[in-house]
């Protein structure tokens, strides 16, 4: 696929936490981590999904000034950015899994209308919904 | 404001979130954001625009609202279940807060359905959220001015 959306950022307090959560708590993989000057452009990739990127991005000078790097952090910190989802095929392995390693999870797997869902929370406070979908053939 | 200490109260948040029927007394979140009880109060409402009791209400509400909406229990099972402990201070705060009694608002709402099933749960819910942006009791006031007010005095949240 050459056209389509390849890469979707997220803030982050910290890089190299994000990427400990994300590669090690989350088993995604690293795509790409390059350090230029003090801008470090970090993106991960789900295992199943190769054609999207997901920027982990630190909101930082030069690309934003100090005031809104600023509130870019408190807006992250205090989980008003916009809500993710994270598709598994079974969210109460998944959630066992994930909570063995340590993810911070907002709401236990739960059953409604047949779909479970789960919430969980990346250290920075980006909120995650992880719904289980059955695959459709 | 901080944003250590806003990731902080955002796990009181979260709890609140995950379980308002519980009671949540402040030295409760305080305790799970690690900040003393007179600090914790003034940061959640510094933070999210509203203190936390009020919070816990609006929370309360919406879930008060997708039961009377989706299910057909009973309103005092589901006074009961959101955490309220009584039918009378629930259908009291939810005429204060909505205009209208829990049984008008799940009629009207079984009139008219509408398709969200394609929206996650949480963000169908969360457009019932009432936005308390005053006290319950000062809305009160304010709305029936000619009214007496009740003699005991009225429940805060």
């Amino acid at each position: 696929m050459s056209q389509g959306i390849g890469v979707v950022g997220l803030y982050v307090r910290d890089q190299d936490e994000a990427l400990e959560f994300y590669v090690d708590k989350l088993g995604f993989h690293v795509h790409t981590d390059a350090q230029n000057g003090s801008f470090r452009w970090l993106t991960v990739q789900h295992p199943e999904q190769p054609s999207l990127q997901l920027g982990l991005f630190k909101p930082q000078a030069p690309v934003l000034d100090e005031a809104t790097a600023q509130t870019m952090s408190e807006v992250v910190a205090k989980g008003a950015m916009p809500p993710l989802v994270l598709n598994v095929d079974d969210c109460r392995a998944a959630y066992e899994r994930m909570r063995a390693r340590g993810v911070e999870f907002t709401q236990a797997p739960e059953e409604r209308y047949g779909n479970v869902d789960a919430n969980f929370r990346d250290p920075s406070g980006n909120g995650w919904k992880m719904i289980e979908s059955r695959r459709t053939q | 404001m901080d944003p250590e200490l806003l990731r902080r109260l955002l796990r009181a948040k979260d709890r609140i979130d995950a379980a308002s029927h519980e009671a949540w007394p402040v030295g409760r979140l305080a305790r799970v954001s690690h900040v003393s009880e007179a600090h914790f109060a003034r940061s959640f409402k510094q933070a999210f625009g509203l203190p936390p009791h009020r919070y816990l209400l609006t929370r309360r509400l919406e879930r008060a609202k997708a039961l009377l909406r989706d299910t057909t229990m009973p309103i005092l099972d589901i006074a009961l279940q959101t955490g309220w402990n009584s039918l009378g201070t629930f259908g009291r705060v939810f005429r204060d807060v909505n205009g209208t009694s829990p049984s008008d608002w799940r009629a009207h709402e079984h009139a008219g359905r509408h398709d969200l099933e394609r929206v996650p749960h949480c963000f169908v819910s969360a457009a019932y959220r009432p936005g308390l942006t005053s006290a319950v009791s000062e809305k009160r006031r304010r709305e029936r001015p000619a009214k007496k007010e009740p003699s005991h005095k009225p429940e805060v949240l």
